[in-house]
């Protein structure tokens, strides 16, 4: 349902219903995934993992793997950390190195210990199981909570610590309010190692040509600044290395990074000579690829008045991210961006720590932070609410941003751009029929079972400028993450757009084509986008941070507008009259006032290309742009109060689940699922809906049964779909989506970012449902996941209790 | 390990095919035969990424061996085109209604709904969620491939009357 309000232009392509232009190759079964590249010469790799979550590596035999016939080459640890560099860490930590293998000591169980290239995967894993590896087991450090003051095996001796992390700031006079306030409140908020599990494992093929001197890549990617890191791994000229974008991606939403098998099978097709392809099974990516994520333990206090008007907020975030860092630290600093979420909060306090342990390295994931912060503070208004004894509605909308402030800078610095945030929360509220759903739930409840409303309302920032790095990470002064486009008219008229990163479900050619069609007054359909490689490419920074709407969206736009531009100077010139004279519509640029003075556009595009003789003077030749485009806003380090303006652009939506409990089993059931949603001007409606729905069937898996479990030893309990738990059919309910457009003053056309979508309130939402069920047996659970074995036992105890 | 010959119809053709007797279907259809369209997701029979046809029931190729597919018919993603090579109401319906975002768990999504319409025409909501409940999807929250396979239903319906 969409509902477009009166003063939107009236736009042709944008923010109507088409047809995706990529989901055609997609039904046909004619997507190009990265295992469905075949390289003539390509030889497979399969990896052996360490059984123990820490061990000391005494001695490898690799003799009869090696022996084994079609076994090529088997590598281990020493070698690979022989001749290539440390992987990168967004951290300043000089003394935590990282390689593809264990080198001297495996710090995860699941790490990979040594890699056979073979020729096929199945001769690969035989001799992946005829390596001898003899270790010295030893305890580990599994319990996050003990890294900082209580004695733990070291995870990386030569750092001397299992902090990574640990700094406190202060933005706008946070004791001054606490001492003003009559109420606060302190709670634990807890967010389970879960993640995005595409169905598609990572993969990569690599491709030295040694003529040449290339390194062809082929990967299940989305990472920003992956061809850097291959380049720097490697000790390569970043412009030996070609990744190719046009590589389709089976589902990412942040985690797909490959660093570390891309530098493994890199480094060997350069050393054997022929093509090397990596293509994880399931137990390769659950426990040693990149598929952990957040595992974080909110402390939080808030100090709030008698109305419920919360002045302040305290954060502690004590973060878990495993065994090697690399950017997972860094998911402690984009939350920054909405650190206060949608409420009028006037000091904030935010401590973030980060710590290491013998778990599987976390890495990025959907909202990059954000969901499990907004969980946390979803929680606590909730807790206001029923402290005071003041409806869950109510108090949203007396903390939340009203219309009339935007811009609203929050304590930390970010300019929250637009929206209507209470009309939003109103329309979910509407279309979830409140009353009646009230209803239902109490005639549900009168029936002996347990149900529950929740209510939450959440940010979606879009269009990162990653400035939260520096105060993680001083060394790291990056101040934008551009996009950019090129977009080139052929002499018959036909448009061609070039795009320079991969996609991975997002619909970025729908996008560009979308935008461009719209801006030129052309036909979608006939734009062909394509994905440039990465030597060919324009910069990018890759399709994360929510941003490709927002940041490519623009460049699209600008682009295009300067294509217009030019084409209307050439028409000008030939028609001899100056350039505000010309008019375009409908693919024909005439003279103001007198229509029959016309060119059309192949006409145009025909003497750009090809009469000279009649293009203006010192005119380009051809018809093509380029943008390369910096997040809308700036992008200014922060200053002497660490206050920076991150995000540009706002997205606000609004969840109304109702659940059903057994209580003799604990299971949950989504009855239904209301949210209003407010992203700006959508580009595609289907491809925001889409991502909002997915988003929320996302968030009901975090909230309700996705958890990379570890015992007390630290080994991996959820290696398979069997025992990590993703949500079906059955599990997810049908989701009413309202879509309300606050246009957003940042970007071209009012767009704003979708693609974390529902995952970023929806766990909130559910634990508060399944909460608000509970507090007839005065139960709460504020540890995601609740699973029906959590929330069985909590009432078994009660019980007993009672 | 010693290679078998066997002989398979895939999409209507038959194929001879030497694999290795532990070769799973799935490699095969992807590996020897090149039809890339059938995925691998799990390989442990629980997202159902790589759903076939095998006598015209929907099967994970992941759990079997090819040679355990010797003399049955198998129809892949590619085998639902029609004979054109245009889509099928199906795959047009799933386009329409945006069913996907990746794609990576389309074909299986469309060998289940496709299994589910041969024996039911008109499926109730439920009867749909049920027939997909074997196969995961981390996009799309399944709710627009419901939509894909009712409309789907739909236009069969208003074709039958029509024609």
């Amino acid at each position: 349902m969409v509902d477009a309000p009166v003063n939107l232009p009236n736009y042709r392509y944008v923010s109507r219903k088409r047809r995706t232009k990529e989901d055609r190759r997609f039904v046909s079964g004619r997507g190009k995934y990265v295992a469905d590249v075949d390289v003539p010469g390509m030889k497979h790799l399969a990896v052996l993992a360490s059984p123990h979550p820490r061990a000391n590596i005494i001695r490898i035999d690799t003799s009869a793997a090696e022996a084994l016939p079609g076994v090529h080459y088997v590598l281990t640890g020493d070698e690979l950390a022989g001749a290539t560099n440390s992987l990168f860490h967004g951290l300043d930590l000089p003394n935590i190195k990282w390689y593809p293998l264990a080198v001297g000591m495996t710090r995860y169980a699941g790490e990979w210990v040594a890699a056979v290239v073979a020729d096929s995967r199945y001769i690969a894993e035989d001799a992946a199981e005829l390596i001898d590896v003899e270790y010295e087991s030893l305890p580990a450090a599994v319990d996050s909570e003990k890294m900082i003051d209580e004695d733990q095996p070291l995870v990386h001796p030569d750092h001397g610590s299992n902090v990574l992390f640990r700094k406190t700031w202060q933005w706008g006079p946070v004791d001054e309010d606490f001492a003003a306030m009559s109420n606060t409140i302190t709670y634990r908020a807890r967010w389970g190692r879960s993640s995005t599990v595409p169905i598609e494992t990572f993969g990569v093929v690599a491709k030295w040509d040694d003529i040449n001197e290339i390194l062809d890549v082929w990967a299940s990617i989305q990472m920003p600044q992956y061809q850097d890191q291959i380049a720097a791994a490697l000790h390569l000229p970043m412009n030996n290395v070609r990744v190719h974008n046009d590589v389709d991606v089976g589902g990412s939403y942040g985690v797909k990074r490959g660093i570390k098998h891309t530098v493994l099978v890199s480094y060997l097709t350069m050393k054997l000579g022929f093509p090397v392809r990596f293509i994880e099974d399931r137990l390769d990516n659950m426990s040693g690829g990149d598929a952990h994520g957040p595992d974080r333990i909110f402390d939080m206090t808030m100090a709030f008045d008698d109305d419920g008007v919360i002045k302040s907020m305290k954060v502690r975030a004590l973060d878990d991210v495993g065994a090697y860092p690399g950017r997972a630290p860094l998911q402690l600093g984009k939350p920054i961006t909405a650190l206060c979420g949608p409420y009028r909060v006037n000091s904030i306090e935010y401590e973030a720590i980060s710590v290491t342990s013998n778990k599987t390295g976390q890495v990025p994931v959907r909202g990059f932070g954000q969901s499990p912060t907004n969980f946390a503070i979803e929680t606590g208004i909730d807790r206001v609410a029923k402290f005071l004894g003041i409806d869950r509605i109510e108090i949203r909308a007396r903390n939340l941003v009203r219309k009339d402030e935007f811009p609203w800078k929050i304590p930390p610095g970010s300019r929250y751009d637009s929206g209507d945030f209470h009309l939003v929360l109103k329309k979910a509220l509407q279309a979830s029929n409140w009353d009646d759903l009230i209803a239902r739930r109490n005639a549900l409840r009168a029936a002996g079972r347990l149900a529950g409303v929740g209510v939450a309302t959440c940010l979606e920032p879009g269009g990162g400028n990653n400035i939260f790095e520096y105060l993680f990470n001083p060394k790291l002064q990056i101040t934008t993450f551009v996009e950019s486009i090129l977009i080139k008219v052929e002499p018959t008229g036909a448009i061609t757009a070039v795009m320079c990163t991969t996609t991975s479900g997002q619909g970025h050619e729908t996008l560009v084509s979308t935008i461009a069609g719209e801006e030129l007054e052309r036909d979608p359909d006939t734009i062909r986008v394509l994905h440039g490689d990465s030597l060919e490419a324009l910069p990018t920074r890759s399709p994360v941070a929510s941003r490709m709407a927002i940041i490519l969206g623009t460049a699209t736009s600008n682009a295009a507008r300067d294509i217009k531009a030019k084409m209307i100077t050439i028409a000008a010139f030939d028609l001899g009259v100056e350039k505000d004279q010309i008019e375009y519509a409908d693919g024909e640029f005439s003279v103001r006032g007198e229509p029959s003075r016309k060119l059309d556009w192949t006409e145009i595009c025909h003497i750009a290309h090809k009469q000279f003789h009649r293009m203006p003077p010192g005119h380009e030749l051809g018809l093509q742009s380029y943008a390369v485009q910096q997040v809308p806003g700036g992008g200014d380090l922060p200053d002497e109060n660490n206050e920076v303006s991150l995000y540009p652009c706002f997205s606000f939506q609004a969840h109304v689940p109702l659940v059903e409990i057994d209580p003799s089993t604990g299971k949950v059931k989504v009855h239904d699922y209301f949210i209003a949603h407010d992203c700006g001007t959508a580009i595609n409606p289907d491809i925001v809906r889409g991502m909002i729905i997915g988003g929320v069937a996302h968030g009901i898996g975090a909230a309700l049964y996705e958890k990379f479990e570890y015992d007390a030893d630290g080994q991996l309990l959820a290696g398979t779909f069997v025992d990590y738990l993703l949500p079906s059919a059955h599990e997810i309910p049908p989701v009413t989506d309202i879509e309300h457009c606050t246009p957003s003053p940042m970007t071209s056309l009012g767009q704003k970012g979708s693609g974390e979508g529902g995952y970023l309130g929806a766990p909130a939402a559910i634990a508060s449902a399944v909460n608000d069920a509970l507090a007839p047996l005065d139960i709460e659970i504020n540890e995601l996941p609740i699973r029906a074995r959590d929330i069985e036992a909590a009432i078994y105890e009660k019980t007993k209790a009672n | 390990m010693k290679q078998v010959e066997i002989t398979l119809n895939v999409n209507g053709r038959d194929r001879k095919v030497a694999v290795l007797p532990r070769m799973t279907l799935v490699d095969c259809l992807r590996d020897i035969l090149r039809l890339t369209g059938t995925h691998v997701g799990c390989e442990h029979g629980i997202c159902g990424a790589c759903s076939v046809f095998l006598d015209g029931e929907p099967i994970r190729s992941c759990l079997m061996f090819a040679v355990q597919a010797e003399g049955h018919r198998v129809t892949t993603v590619e085998g639902l085109l029609k004979d054109d090579g245009s889509l099928s109401d199906l795959q047009d319906s799933f386009w329409e209604c945006h069913a996907l975002q990746c794609g990576y768990c389309t074909p299986g999504m469309l060998v289940a709904s496709q299994a589910l319409l041969d024996e039911i025409p008109d499926p109730t909501e439920d009867d749909i969620r049920e027939a997909i409940s074997g196969n995961l999807c981390r996009c799309t929250g399944y709710q627009q491939i419901v939509e894909a396979v009712q409309m789907t239903a739909k236009r069969r319906r208003e074709g039958a009357a029509h024609g």
